[in-house]
C-alpha cells in the first residue's frame, strides 16, 4: 500500500477508470461555458432597484484566469466581453474592452510576481474588480452623480464574493477533467 | 501558483512568436472594444438588434425564473405573515374601516364626474392595454437600470410605451425584440417623466437616480409646497404617459423638490400592463369629431 508510484488517494480517484479519458469537449469548454452563464446573470428572477450583485461574468473570467492560468488564452476578452455585453444592460464595446485591458493587466501581473499565493491573487483581483466597476460606471452613458453611493456595496461585495468564485473555479476545474470518455 | 512552462518563452522563436501574438490580438480587441463603445454611447440603439435577438433566445429560461421569483416571494410572505398575525389583524380591521369610507367618498366623486363628463359629452372609455407580460429579468450589475420583458413585436410592443404595474408606473419600453422588450425603468439616470402631486397641480420632474430613489424637481421655484409622504402621479405632460398613473411618494424634501420613493418596486412586480403611448390618443382626440370613441 505504500507504493510511491500509486499514492492512495489516486487509486480512490480513479478506481474503476482505467479505460476512462478526458473529454476534450469539457476540458476545453468548461472555462467558457462557465464565463458565459455568468454574463447570463440579468436573466435571475431578480430586479433589484440598485445594482448590488457583483458582475458574475467578470468575476468568473478573474477567476479562472488566475485560480488556472493558461487555460484562457489572452485575447478571450474579445468573444466573452462581446457575449456579456449582450446582456449586462451596459453599451456595446465596455465589456470587450475591459475585459481585453484586464487579461493584460493579469497578464503583466504574472509576468511581475510569478510566484503568488491565494491572498496576491485576492489583491489583484479586488484592485482588477474596483477598476473595472468603477469604469463601467464612467462608461455606462448614465449621469455620474449619485455612482459613489451606489457603487461602494456593490463592490464591497465583489472583492468579498472573490473567495467563492475561486472555490467554485476550483470544483469546476476538477470537473472538467472528470474521465467520462471511453477508449477502446 | 507559478504560471506554467508556456509561459517562460526561453530562447524558442516560436514560443516568442506565439506569446507576443497574443499581446496583439488582445491589444486589437481592447481597441475594437473601444470604437464600438464610442460608436453604442454617441448611439445608444445602434447595437439594438444583435441585442434584442440574444435576449429573445433566452427569454423563455427567464420566464420560468420569474414565475420563481413571484412563487417565493408568496412563500416568504406567508411564513411572515403568521409570525406577526394578531397585532396586524386589528391594525387591518381598522384600516379597513377607513377605507370603506374612503371608497364611499371616491364612489361620490366618480358619480359626480360621470354626471360632469356626461355634460361635456365626453365618452368615457377605458384604455385597451397593448399587452400584458412579466418582467422576466433586470441588469442587476450595471448602473443602468433596466429590465426585460416577455412580450415583443409580436405582441404589439413598441418603443416607447408606458410599462405599470398595478401600483404605479414602472417604466418605458426603450428596444423591442421579437418576443422580448428592454424597459427603462423609472430609477435609471436617463430617465424623466413628468409628474404631478396627486392632490393639486404642483407639477414637477421625476428623475431617476440609479440607487432606487427618485428626485423630484419643482418646475415653478420658490417656497417648496411638498410634505414629506406626498404622492405623485404623470401629469401627462410631454405625451408619453397618461395622465394620472402613481408614480413615488416624497420621503425626504430638499432645496428644489424633494426625494422620493418609487411605488412600484420593480423587484416586488409580478404581471406589468404595457400601455399605449398616450400622445397618440390625444391627437385623436382633438381632431376627430365629438362624440366618437377613443381607441
Amino acid at each position: 500500500m505504500n507504493d510511491p508510484l500509486r499514492p492512495p488517494m489516486r487509486q480512490a480517484n480513479y478506481r474503476g477508470q482505467i479505460n476512462r479519458a478526458h473529454s476534450p469537449v469539457l476540458a476545453g469548454g468548461t472555462p467558457w461555458a462557465t464565463i458565459m452563464l455568468g454574463s447570463l446573470a440579468p436573466v435571475l428572477p431578480v430586479i433589484p432597484a440598485v445594482p448590488v450583485l457583483p458582475p458574475l461574468g467578470f468575476l468568473l473570467l478573474l477567476g479562472w484566469r488566475l485560480v488556472r492560468p493558461g487555460l484562457l488564452p489572452l485575447w478571450a476578452g474579445v468573444p466573452l466581453g462581446l457575449f456579456d455585453d449582450l446582456f449586462s444592460g451596459q453599451p456595446f464595446g465596455s465589456a470587450i474592452l475591459l475585459w481585453s485591458l484586464a487579461l493584460i493587466a493579469v497578464e503583466l501581473v504574472e509576468a511581475r510576481f510569478p510566484w503568488r499565493g491565494f491572498l496576491h491573487d485576492w489583491q489583484a483581483a479586488a484592485a482588477l474588480i474596483i477598476l473595472y466597476i468603477v469604469a463601467s460606471a464612467v462608461f455606462s452613458g448614465g449621469k455620474l452623480s449619485v455612482a459613489p453611493l451606489v457603487l461602494g456595496p456593490q463592490i464591497l461585495l465583489s472583492i468579498l464574493s472573490y473567495p467563492i468564485v475561486a472555490q467554485m473555479i476550483a470544483l469546476f476545474d476538477r470537473m472538467r477533467l472528470a474521465r467520462i470518455r471511453k477508449i477502446g | 501558483m507559478a504560471p506554467p512552462n508556456a509561459k517562460r518563452s526561453g530562447f524558442s522563436r516560436r514560443a516568442q512568436y506565439s506569446i507576443f501574438t497574443g499581446y496583439v490580438l488582445a491589444g486589437i480587441g481592447a481597441l475594437i472594444g473601444g470604437a464600438l463603445l464610442i460608436v453604442s454611447l454617441r448611439d445608444p440603439h445602434f447595437f439594438s438588434g444583435p441585442r434584442m435577438d440574444a435576449m429573445d433566445a433566452i427569454a423563455p429560461v427567464g420566464k420560468a425564473g420569474a414565475v420563481v421569483r413571484t412563487e417565493s416571494k408568496g412563500l416568504l410572505g406567508t411564513v411572515q405573515g403568521y409570525l406577526s398575525a394578531g397585532s396586524r389583524n386589528a391594525r387591518l380591521r381598522e384600516e379597513v374601516e377607513l377605507a370603506r369610507i374612503r371608497l364611499a367618498e371616491a364612489d361620490a366623486v366618480r358619480n359626480e364626474n360621470q354626471r360632469l363628463k356626461a355634460l361635456l359629452k365626453l365618452t368615457e372609455e377605458e384604455i385597451k392595454p397593448v399587452a400584458i407580460a412579466r418582467l422576466i429579468g433586470g441588469t442587476s450589475s450595471s448602473t443602468r437600470r433596466f429590465a426585460f420583458l416577455s412580450a415583443g413585436k409580436k405582441d404589439g410592443v413598441a418603443p416607447g410605451m408606458p410599462v405599470r404595474s398595478a401600483r404605479g408606473l414602472v417604466g418605458r419600453v426603450l428596444e423591442v425584440g421579437d418576443s422580448s422588450a428592454r424597459v427603462l425603468l423609472l430609477t435609471d439616470s436617463e430617465s424623466m417623466v413628468p409628474v404631478r402631486r396627486a392632490k393639486d397641480n404642483v407639477i414637477a420632474f421625476a428623475e431617476g437616480r440609479a440607487d432606487g430613489s427618485l428626485r423630484l424637481r419643482l418646475v415653478n421655484l420658490g417656497i417648496n409646497p411638498i410634505r414629506e409622504g406626498d404622492i405623485f402621479v404623470t401629469s401627462g405632460a410631454g405625451g408619453l404617459y397618461r395622465p394620472g398613473i402613481a408614480v413615488a411618494m416624497a420621503t425626504r424634501l430638499n432645496k428644489d423638490g424633494a426625494i422620493a420613493r418609487l411605488l412600484s418596486d420593480p423587484a416586488a412586480t409580478d404581471f406589468v400592463v404595457v400601455d399605449p403611448i398616450w400622445k397618440s390618443v390625444a391627437v385623436q382626440a382633438v381632431t376627430a369629431p365629438p362624440g366618437t370613441p377613443l381607441p
